[in-house]
């Protein structure tokens, strides 16, 4: 007690009230979380929950990186050299042009990174269909939904990043890595392999086919039973299985009660004419809004017009005077450029926010009439037929007869700019300026950051 | 632990309570040269380890034996001997240089007598920073300290300042230090959403700094535990004084302008190159450069002509020199108030300031207004109270980020031949109704004119406390504080900018509020002994801080005019957010020092850290440190030595922490943010780690302080040590998990050195002369980061690698150009078999192998200050420099000095390129749109260092014998200039450089069309009343 005598009560009190502050309880207040993300093993409780992180499917191809414009860009840009002069300064883009890409190129990584993302996302939902205990239809539309997108996006993967189809054999070149499972933690599991390109293809085509038939008609602005068989017949016209292609396309014709805007030029500024209204032959799109979503096209073909108000861009792509030099006279689409500082542009991307078209309705004629001529037979309609309603459309006479040139030029012609430049190439086996169809050149690498974190992979020819 | 803790923190109470001793009384006063009393200075028996501080009177008593020599010590004096009699001394102390006898203070209250310490910390006197045109206080440390590496980002006002204290020691994680403002851990990240990264402690008025104090070893360190690895930097403001009130009045006034200008290529000279170009292109082709679809032809129509609006062809001789267009003069005006004064029980000090500084880049320019108020009160003989506020408002009207087609420093790249008015409008050229697409690229002074981003941050600091003597030696104090930052930013882009701000048709405009409660408690026990020869001094306590940051924002598009720039206007609103995060730290420290015979030092401290950022797994952590002195001088055989006056050795080690690791890194997450058109979706967004913790540092110090020939010359020599592991590293993961990186603790790098500081005075008497130098080596390097690739930076060329400082720029190695041909040459640099490098040379770039080209960090740093004084005169001349660090200038040169690649306008330097056969140069042949040497490579990669003149001030003191009928104490005129001269190789603008757009902890100097620093030049005068 000796040492309690030597203070006095003001000593206590000061003591007492020092103790008591320092052992104020404030270890739970560690405890804290975020706002504006929950925890992972809360996310996929319930049907609605399984329902928005189906949004963030179409949120994750939405990116300007996947189908917000880059993949159609790069196809484009690599393989439509004839007709594009890229002038932009972005290194990536500009190496993509003239063939001398490096393992380190940004758009290929962007691209190979933002896919795998969404097949990610795709990857989650389908673990968690069970969840969807509403209607037996509801469930079929969710698992249809993501099976066409992460089909798709295999598709474009194995274009980009693989040897072609028909340049060796498939069956033992490599593709991409295919990933069916969502990924909770990084193990060694995680360190894949490239699957064969077939393997790629025939999960693609699996995927394809059940979402066509899981998925309903009419989606709103979703996947629909025919966006899935449209891209399933670009699956099948790629292998060269031209019966499937044919009947892929014919199913979408018949089947979608759609027809060709009767205005080629309907299709097309969008959101400055139509205030963002989609024309009904888009079979799938990229939604975007003035809130949400990029239009890489526009970013890298679109440039300020200052006649036309809305329209913005780089100026990046400057249409050649050999593209216009292919279209007959009288051509309605011939007159769809614009000149501007002495090049000239195509008017397809110069609109800021119109949508994102994937696939619409004209190339499944298109892809009817080449499947039909190449197989002689007729189905839905004879080719001339098909390709007549394209002509039309253009403002041009009507053929009595066709080839198989006049079909695919038909194709190139009507898709410009598209983002089918690269795979026309590679698939009708023709050449890419110097380049042959089969150049490793025309073939993006695997990016290098993923070889550095990867080693279980192996690089493409000439990186 | 924490219970523990608790029970032992009440034992050392009560220990303390028993060695409890009596002594009788010598009485005295210290004052200073002009009789003001001195508080606070030490008063200790020599040869004994019995000392007490002086009350606001200056007033001590002391017992002493009669004859005993007393020695008295305080901040900013020289120290001084007298004899102890028996009457009541009258002390009077002379305000000295840095050295031994200044006190530095510790954090939580504590301080200590330089001679003392056995930690490194390093102070500098609010003194030598004030009143200079540095907005805020880190900048302001640039070369006054050993080992403090400090670097702007550019010449843009209130932009952010790189810190590295004894180097960089974290690479995903931040090495930025800890900054606590009078106790209270302040924010001091990034809160802008536009332009580059803005500096929060530009809100702290400077010359209200009486002290800052870098703890940068772990023993000075330890107490701030897992959040000291980076350093700790104390900023402790002036406080009130007892006696007489002085009112002192600061103005100055200036201008500032731009270091430098770059020498570019006039119309002639441009014209030249392009057609160069263009005729090389059409002799591959081989078409006549006179045919009409030539390249030629092309060149003088749709680039010459077109982008001149026609002038060109009539008078090819007309240069616009675009620089002109974007740099300017900066008017600089301060005013500042200081008041401080006080009795014995009520002291305070009292500012004002208003600051008024024009930028040296067209659009830029901020205004800060501070006040502060800081008052102690004595409320009776156990109890201190009192209060320390703050009040700023700043107001930044900010420039783009560097890489912006509206930078205006982007203006370098138009062509020489646009003039700056259209000619068809008189408006700047590229605004409607003109012809939008010229000039070449984007013309920035059209969001200059057109546009705005204005930054306001209303800035409180405050902080209360209570300290109370429990009994003689054993005091109590608990404090309260407060941070708060509230920031609107708001920015509007008339329609004139569109090609630009592409969504700007009918204007755009935004509206962002930042708004963060950053508050902090810190209670703790001081305790102070003196018994016999053994003087003890301890510090126990606890601090928990909570972090509050809550954002929104919204923009809006389609206004009716360009008169209507708030939101209410406009009739789309494109985007609105809300979002918040929080962070805390919950932490108990255990701080005690030893002195034996005022021979023998020992310190050891120790602090349990918890926080939300760490892992479920690893919540808390320890952090412990030892130290330990010798003061040799004061042994018998170097006693009153004739030349050596002071002597000690001391040693630290200790284990600190890094804890700036974002918060929630350890959750695994799905976010809200997925939604498309319209509809809301989630979207998986982080993978857990709940082992994820602090980065660990273990560092090592010894040094050597000494005094030399009666302390005319004194100094410091330390030797360093630091091995950081668990690095917090955003580890690269196979993106077909759906992930790129996770964090995770792996890694280690290190960082050593060696850092000396010199003071002398030279000169002593009527002309004084005293020099203050430092200078610092840092050997950093990475030992595992477990094979990652870590990059950043202008092109990726910044890279973390095994065996190299962080952020080595890697890179193909330039070789210059084949004589024969014009073509741009590499080196292979591929492995030998017997493991050298191929040094055979390629134009083909694929071929050429990267390798480490250069480094950003420096390998001295060094300052150098010379203060001279004559009767009235004062002169002081300060010089910092940098040496041994390169600087990456690709992100322009790729452009701008890339032989004509492209239309950019290009450095003058570019006329040297090759043309014949036999040429004998370092730029390659023009090949116009075909890159030939203008790939990434150590073409790009120059030396930053360079030596600077940073401050310089001259000033007069006007005897104050012929101010006292006006009443005036003191009057004195200056002039001073900051960046008058710099001595450097660099080719572009300024070696002082990390551009904002690229700025990371691995991604340091790199130049992308940034602004330089200002030379400044200003006049003030100032009176004291």
């Amino acid at each position: 007690m000796k040492l309690f005598s030597i203070m006095n009560s003001k000593t206590l009190i000061i003591a007492i009230a020092a103790i008591s502050i320092l052992s104020t309880g404030c270890a739970k207040r560690l405890d804290l979380v975020p706002y504006q993300s929950i925890s992972s093993d809360q996310a996929l409780l319930s049907e609605s929950d399984v329902n928005a992180a189906l949004i963030g499917c179409y949120d994750a191809i939405q990116s300007g990186s996947v189908y917000g414009g880059d993949i159609m860009v790069l196809n484009e840009l690599t393989g439509n050299t004839t007709n594009i002069q890229f002038t932009g300064t972005f290194q990536a883009l500009s190496d993509a042009y003239n063939g001398q890409m490096i393992a380190n190129n940004s758009f290929a990584t962007s691209t190979w990174v933002a896919s795998y993302n969404a097949i990610n996302r795709c990857n989650k939902v389908l673990t968690a269909l069970d969840k969807i205990t509403s209607s037996p239809a509801n469930k079929n539309k969710v698992e249809g939904e993501v099976l066409f997108i992460r089909a798709s996006l295999y598709f474009e993967l194995v274009k980009l990043y693989a040897k072609f189809y028909g340049d060796g054999d498939y069956s033992t070149n490599v593709g991409v890595p295919l990933i069916t499972k969502p990924t909770n933690a990084i193990t060694t599991a995680d360190y894949v392999k490239r699957n064969t390109v077939k393997e790629v293809y025939d999960l693609v085509t699996a995927d394809l086919v059940k979402a066509e038939s899981l998925l309903p008609a009419s989606n709103s602005r979703y996947a629909t039973k025919w966006a899935a068989a449209a891209q399933l017949s670009r699956v099948y016209l790629m292998l060269g299985k031209y019966a499937e292609a044919r009947d892929a396309s014919n199913r979408v014709i018949t089947g979608s009660g759609k027809s060709l805007n009767s205005n080629f030029a309907n299709l097309w500024f969008t959101f400055i004419n139509g205030g963002g209204t989609t024309p009904a032959e888009y079979l799938f799109y990229i939604k975007l809004t003035t809130q949400d979503g990029v239009n890489s096209l526009n970013t890298y073909f679109g440039r300020t017009i200052s006649a036309i108000p809305g329209t913005s861009g780089r100026s990046d792509c400057k249409i050649k005077d050999a593209h216009i030099a292919q279209y007959e006279t009288g051509d309605l689409r011939k007159n769809f450029f614009v000149i501007s500082g002495g090049s000239r542009y195509t008017q397809k991307h110069l609109d800021k926010y119109g949508d994102v078209p994937v696939i619409r309705l004209a190339e499944m004629f298109l892809t009817r009439a080449e499947s039909n001529f190449r197989l002689s037979t007729s189905v839905g309609a004879a080719p001339v037929d098909d390709i007549n309603l394209i002509r039309v459309r253009a403002g041009l006479p009507t053929l009595t007869t066709v080839t198989l040139p006049i079909i695919t030029k038909e194709r190139s012609i009507e898709l410009a700019f598209e983002g089918h430049g690269l795979i026309e190439a590679k698939r009708l086996k023709t050449t890419v300026g110097t380049l042959p169809w089969n150049s490793p050149k025309l073939i993006y690498p695997i990016p290098q950051r993923e070889m550095d974190a990867n080693k279980s992979l192996v690089q493409n020819e000439g990186y | 632990m924490r219970k523990n803790l608790l029970l032992g923190l009440i034992a050392v109470c009560c220990l303390m309570m028993t060695t409890m001793a009596q002594n009788l009384n010598v009485k005295g006063k210290v004052t200073d040269d002009t009789g003001t009393p001195v508080a606070a200075a030490s008063v200790v028996v020599k040869g004994s380890s019995t000392g007490v501080t002086t009350d606001a009177q200056g007033n001590f008593s002391i017992s002493a034996a009669k004859g005993a020599t007393l020695v008295i010590s305080a901040v900013g004096f020289e120290s001084k001997e007298v004899v102890a009699g028996t009457t009541s001394l009258i002390i009077g102390l002379s305000s000295g240089v840095k050295g031994l006898s200044e006190i530095v203070v510790t954090g939580f209250g504590g301080a200590q007598i330089k001679k003392d310490v056995t930690g490194n910390i390093a102070r500098v006197r609010g003194k030598d920073i004030e009143f200079m045109p540095t907005p805020s206080v880190d900048a302001a440390l640039q070369g006054k300290a050993a080992g403090v590496f400090v670097n702007s980002q550019s010449g843009k006002l209130g932009q952010a300042v790189t810190v590295r204290i004894r180097g960089n020691s974290s690479i995903s994680a931040s090495s930025q230090p800890l900054y606590v403002l009078d106790g209270v851990p302040v924010t001091a990240t990034d809160q802008s959403t536009y332009g580059g990264e803005t500096n929060p402690l530009a809100d702290i008025n400077p010359n209200d700094i009486e002290s800052v104090e870098i703890l940068k070893d772990a023993s000075a360190g330890a107490i701030y535990g897992s959040r000291a690895a980076n350093g700790v930097i104390l900023i402790t403001t002036k406080r009130g004084k007892a006696g007489r009130t002085t009112v002192s009045l600061n103005i100055q006034q200036g201008n500032a302008e731009a270091t430098k200008r770059l020498g570019m290529l006039d119309s002639e000279q441009y014209a030249k190159l392009i057609l160069e170009g263009a005729a090389y292109n059409d002799a591959q082709d081989g078409t006549p450069i006179t045919d009409p679809y030539s390249w030629t032809s092309y060149v003088k129509g749709d680039i010459l002509d077109y982008y001149s609006y026609g002038q060109w062809s009539k008078d090819p001789t007309k240069t616009y020199n675009w620089q002109d267009q974007v740099f300017q003069k900066g008017p600089y005006q301060q005013a500042d108030l200081q008041i401080r004064g006080g009795s014995d029980k009520t002291k305070f000090f009292s500012s004002f300031q208003h600051l008024e500084q024009t930028g040296t880049i067209i659009g830029n320019s901020l205004v800060r207004s501070t006040g502060r108020i800081n008052v102690d009160q004595k409320a009776n003989d156990w109890l201190d109270l009192g209060v320390s506020m703050s009040l700023s408002r700043t107001l930044n009207k900010r420039l783009p980020d560097d890489n912006a087609f509206s930078n205006p420093l982007q203006a370098i790249a138009l062509m020489p031949m646009t003039p700056f008015l259209d000619p068809n409008t008189g408006l700047p050229a590229g605004a409607p109704p003109g012809d939008v697409n010229i000039p070449l690229y984007y013309n920035p002074v059209l969001s200059v004119k057109y546009g705005k981003f204005n930054q306001e941050v209303y800035r409180t600091f405050a902080n209360s406390y209570l300290k109370a003597k429990i009994m003689s030696g054993l005091t109590f104090q608990t404090e309260f504080g407060l941070d708060y930052l509230s920031q609107n930013e708001e920015g509007y882009f008339q329609s004139q900018t569109v090609r630009n701000q592409t969504r700007a048709v009918n204007g755009i405009g935004n509206n962002t509020g930042t708004f963060i409660s950053n508050f902090n408690t810190n209670s703790y026990f001081n305790y102070t002994k003196i018994v016999g020869s053994h003087n003890i001094n301890a510090t126990l306590g606890m601090q928990y801080q909570e972090s509050k940051a809550k954002y929104n924002s919204v923009e809006g598009t389609d206004y009716p005019s360009n008169s209507f720039q708030k939101i209410a206007s406009a009739a789309t609103k494109t985007a609105g957010s809300s979002s918040q995060t929080d962070f805390s730290f919950l932490s108990y420290f255990l701080r005690s020092n030893y002195t034996f015979r005022d021979k023998y030092l020992l310190s050891a401290s120790g602090r349990i850290d918890g926080s939300s950022r760490f892992g479920a797994n690893s919540r808390y952590g320890f952090f412990p440190a030892v130290s330990g002195g010798w003061i040799i001088t004061n042994e018998k055989f170097l006693d009153n030595n004739k030349y050596v006056s002071f002597l000690k050795l001391r040693a630290s080690y200790g284990i600190v922490g890094n804890a700036e690791i974002g918060n929630f890194p350890q959750l695994g997450l799905y976010s809200g943010d997925a939604g498309y058109a319209g509809v809301s979706g989630t979207r998986p967004s982080q993978l857990a780690n709940p082992d994820l913790r602090w980065e660990t540092t273990k560092q090592m110090d010894i040094g050597v302080d000494f005094g030399l020939l009666n302390n005319r010359i004194s100094g410091e020599i330390d030797y360093y040590n630091k091995k950081t592991d668990g690095l917090l590293l955003n580890v690269n993961v196979p993106a077909t998990s759906g992930f790129t990186t996770i964090t995770k603790n792996v890694g280690l790098l290190e960082n050593k050195g060696v850092e000396f500081v010199l003071n002398t005075q030279n000169l002593v008497g009527k002309f004084k002369w005293n020099t203050n130098f430092n200078i610092a080596r840092n050997y950093g390097k990475v030992t595992d980061i477990q094979g990652q690739v870590i990059e950043g930076g202008v092109s990726s060329m910044n890279r973390v690698m095994e065996g190299s400082p962080v952020g080595v720029f890697y890179t193909a190695e330039y070789a210059g150009v084949d004589p024969n041909n014009g073509d741009a040459l590499f080196y292979k640099n591929t492995k030998n078999a017997d493991g050298t490098f191929d040094r055979t040379t390629t134009n083909d770039y694929k071929l050429a192998q990267r390798v480490v080209g250069g480094n950003p960090n420096p390998k001295f740093v060094m300052g150098l200050t010379n203060n001279f004084s004559y009767k009235g005169f004062d002169l002081t001349v300060f010089f910092n420099a940098v040496s041994g660090n390169q600087v990456n200038i690709y992100g322009m040169g790729r452009y701008s000095s890339a032989n004509m690649l492209y239309e950019d306008n290009n450095t003058v330097d570019q006329m040297a390129r090759w043309q014949k056969k036999g040429d004998i140069t370092n730029v390659p042949q023009i090949r116009l749109y075909t890159i030939n040497g203008s790939q990434a490579s150590t073409r790009y990669i120059v030396d930053g260092s360079y030596i600077r003149l940073r401050t310089v001030s001259l000033g007069y003191t006007i005897n104050p014998k012929l101010l006292n009928k006006f009443k005036i104490e003191k009057l004195r005129v200056y002039a001073s200039a900051m960046n008058l001269l710099t001595i450097t190789k660099y080719p572009y603008w300024d070696p002082e450089v990390n551009s904002d757009s690229f700025d990371s902890n691995i991604a340091k100097g790199n130049d992308f069309y940034t602004p330089p620093q200002p030379k400044t030049i200003l006049f003030g005068v100032n009176i004291n009343f």
